[in-house]
């Protein structure tokens, strides 16, 4: 009773080893918080890795892929047995997409090609909540939507693309035009009637943005400005097969004339009402994340659905050559995983099959480059790699069979690293505060020797007195870490409002969202890791009253009786 | 040592006068021993030398007697109190208290002799700052028991801490400091504390030493009064002869040794 007493008296009146705690405190309050930040970032990278990648891939090494999926596929399903969830097919590939931006300069950009099962895909990962339209997160389609994507966006979509497709139809014209104007200057060959009534007009210098924004007012968006609506029959003609003009008025009428002409007329793509197959970019292929004259984070779109960009790709032989293909762009992806937005761009699974003639004329049946797999939830992951690495050993077989924190592995490794040396480090400040504890301790012990002495000679044992100096240890140390907690607490809970403090002070963006792509500090208060905090740091403050403690219980009752 | 029944040994305490007619002091020699000492020796090391404090004491001190041991500065009766009090272990001879030799007991055994048996004042009192006076004396009781035992038993406890600082005339004065106390009050808080746990033997260390003679002499009579009402055996060391005088018997202490008075 007098220790809990004496203790407790102690406490209430030497406030220079509450002083001696603060630095615990402040030591358990920023292990909370670097913990519990670090654990929302690794967490939350977690998630995002893990949604964006399968449990397992089992990949080919080459290009061509494995030229027998259903084979592979059923031996997989034999193995793995009931942990399995789904399978799908895919092929990877290291593919350069040009886009072209209007104002006439291309961007080259190195993607990574991945040709998905619309129907599997979003079954083995959970690719589907990245992109941008409601409806294709419910379900994927590779087919422009009409609109309803996102709101930093609001044109995308189909009336995006017939826009920009009346502006180009607008600008050929002009071009056309300005052609015919130049032939009619020139001593040749016949001109058109209603050139002549143009020529007047279109001299000045044609401004693409203007009359593309005049065409999209109107809600109907229809040929517009330079050229009021036309025969589309002579259009057509003018823009897919510019040297009939030429050829007809010199060399007579060509017998084959007219079935160019039919033959022109149902091949052409009308892009106003069809569509590429379709394309899913990265947000970061298609946009660029800066600030504005405001200093506001803003997304700036170089392409949206709608838009048509160009892909290059290796074909499917040895050795590969390059293959191009025209892509719509149908919608965008943002996993906010940077390494994915700037370089994934997903196309339809068959089209990419055709396009590389990676299908058997005979069989039918289409290679692929991967095989991913989704586990049951609680499925060991290690376990199932091995077995699959038993079917198929790396030594016979030329297959990788990774799971996604193998691909991710350097990534959530570093990650690891930088939690366990900041939690060294900041035990270490905890143990330093230890020795400042020690110090005041043993301060205290020679201020109460008399004390000491007097509660010897009233017959308190050793132990006893030695645990007034235990005890006092023990509520000093819960009392800073106690105090140190709900600080750390308060911290996290506030951390974002705390951010924007330190903002509004310094000027300076704390947590800058271009960087990160989080729009606030992740945090995940683990109740584990803060009883171990918390635990530990109370130790250390008991463990530096122990010295003090044997001290003061070794101490003879005589001499500390005349101690003054 | 003689060794009288316990039939007679009360009654001739309580008979006795305090004061005989002539001056002289009442006589306990028909009483029975209640702590003896023989042949102490105790010396000091300082460094490489060793200084004798004790040389060979011997002493013995009756039932419900109060003797005072008297000598010059250095004269080694505060070590001879010490010893007596087992807060210190004699270099030779023996200690018994109430026939039960008590110098070489285990720590813990000698704790409890302590805590129960043996109350102890000091010259600067000794009272624990922290506490308030009624704190100060309960710590003997603290000390004794558990943290649940107190707590059950907390109102017994109290209501004894009172009772013994009526006693001594401070039940004013039970929620102030030392600090905030006089000498001769923090004397008595001392004495309360010491009497709490009801012992046989109360060692006084100079208890006026540090006080006016005035209070000096209230602090002895109440060392008196309790000798003679609950026939508490007191042995006070002091160096003012005018107080030992007024006690039962007298040993002087010089270089070590008894002094046949």
């Amino acid at each position: 009773m007098y220790k809990l007493l004496l203790s407790w008296r102690y406490l209430r009146t030497r406030y220079i080893a509450l002083a001696s705690v603060v630095s615990v405190t402040l030591g358990v309050a920023t292990l909370i918080v670097v913990n519990s930040v670090m654990e929302g970032f690794a967490v939350e990278m977690h998630k995002r890795l893990h949604d964006v990648l399968s449990d397992i891939v089992f990949e080919g090494q080459g290009l061509e892929g494995l030229a027998d999926p259903d084979y592979y596929e059923q031996e997989i399903r034999h193995i793995v047995g009931d942990d399995l969830q789904s399978v799908t097919h895919v092929i990877h590939l290291p593919a350069m997409a040009s886009i072209s931006i209007r104002g006439g300069e291309t961007i080259n950009q190195y993607v990574n090609l991945i040709g998905v099962d619309e129907k599997t895909y979003g079954s083995v990962c959970d690719f589907s909540q990245f992109l941008l339209h409601p409806e294709n997160r419910q379900k994927l389609s590779f087919l422009l939507r009409d609109g309803g994507y996102d709101p930093r966006m609001a044109e995308a979509g189909w009336s995006h693309r017939r826009m920009w497709a009346a502006w180009e139809k607008a600008y050929q014209e002009q071009v056309r035009m300005e052609q015919e104007r130049r032939l009619m200057q020139h001593p040749r060959p016949a001109p058109t009637a209603h050139a002549a009534d143009e020529s007047g007009e279109p001299s000045a210098p044609f401004d693409p943005i203007a009359s593309a924004e005049a065409a999209a007012e109107p809600p109907a968006p229809q040929p517009p400005a330079p050229q009021p609506p036309q025969e589309p029959d002579a259009a057509l003609a003018g823009e897919a097969s510019p040297e009939t003009p030429v050829a007809g008025p010199r060399g007579g009428r060509n017998p084959f004339d007219q079935f160019r002409r039919e033959e022109a007329q149902q091949d052409v793509f009308d892009p106003t009402k069809e569509q590429h197959p379709g394309v899913i970019l990265g947000i970061a292929i298609a946009s660029r994340r800066q600030r504005d004259d405001n200093g506001n984070v803003k997304d700036y779109f170089f392409v949206q659905p709608g838009d048509d960009v160009q892909v290059s790709f290796p074909s499917a032989g040895n050795p590969p050559k390059p293959l191009h293909a025209s892509f719509t762009v149908v919608d965008l992806y943002e996993s906010k995983m940077s390494e994915y937005d700037s370089t994934f761009a997903f196309v339809p699974l068959r089209t990419l099959q055709e396009l590389r003639n990676m299908i058997d004329p005979l069989t039918g049946t289409a290679a692929v480059t991967s095989i991913q797999l989704k586990l049951k939830p609680g499925a060991n992951l290690r376990a199932v790699q091995d077995k699959l690495l038993k079917r198929f050993p790396p030594e016979r077989y030329p297959y990788r069979i990774r799971t996604w924190q193998d691909l991710q592995g350097p990534l959530l490794q570093a990650v690891q690293l930088e939690t366990t040396i900041l939690n060294i480090l900041l035990f270490l400040i905890i143990a330093v505060a230890g020795f400042g504890i020690l110090a005041t301790f043993f301060m205290i012990v020679v201020e109460k020797t008399r004390d000491i002495g007097i509660l010897k000679a009233l017959g308190a044992p050793s132990g006893g007195v030695m645990s007034i100096f235990l005890s006092y240890g023990l509520s000093l140390g819960m009392v800073g870490s106690g105090v140190g907690m709900v600080l750390g607490l308060l911290f996290v809970f506030y951390i974002n409002d705390i951010a924007d403090g330190l903002e509004y002070i310094t000027g300076r963006e704390v947590f800058d969202p271009t960087v990160y792509y989080f729009t606030e500090i992740p945090t995940i208060v683990e109740p584990f890791t803060i009883a171990w905090i918390v635990a530990g740091s109370v130790m250390i403050a008991v463990m530096a009253s122990v010295l003090p403690a044997l001290r003061a219980a070794r101490l003879h009752p005589v001499r500390a009786l005349r101690y003054e | 040592m003689s060794q009288p029944s316990l039939a007679d040994q009360q009654p001739a305490v309580r008979l006795r006068p305090r004061y005989s007619a002539n001056g002289k002091h009442r006589d306990h020699s028909g009483a029975s021993t209640l702590l003896y000492a023989k042949n102490l020796v105790k010396s000091y090391r300082k460094g490489p030398i060793e200084v004798p404090v004790l040389k060979g004491v011997d002493m013995e001190v009756r039932q419900g007697e109060f003797l005072s041991i008297v000598g010059q500065s250095g004269s080694g009766k505060s070590t001879l109190l010490h010893l007596l009090g087992t807060l210190d272990a004699p270099d030779q001879g023996e200690i018994y208290f109430s026939d039960r030799r008590i110098d070489n007991l285990p720590s813990r055994g000698r704790d409890v002799l302590r805590n129960q048996h043996i109350g102890m004042i000091f010259q600067f009192y000794h009272l624990l700052p922290e506490l308030t006076t009624l704190e100060n004396v309960l710590a003997p009781r603290m000390i004794a028991h558990g943290v649940v035992r107190y707590w059950l038993e907390r109102k017994k406890h109290l209501e004894d801490a009172k009772e013994v600082l009526e006693l001594v005339g401070l039940s004013h004065r039970l929620d102030h400091r030392p600090r905030e106390l006089s000498g001769g009050e923090m004397q008595r808080a001392a004495i309360a504390r010491a009497l709490v746990a009801h012992p046989q033997l109360l060692l006084a260390d100079e208890p006026t030493g540090n006080l006016d003679q005035k209070i000096g002499r209230e602090i002895l009579a109440l060392l008196q009064r309790l000798n003679e009402s609950r026939n508490l055996t007191v042995v006070m060391v002091t160096h003012d002869q005018g107080l030992a005088r007024e006690t039962d018997r007298i040993i002087r202490l010089a270089e070590g040794r008894v002094e046949q008075a």
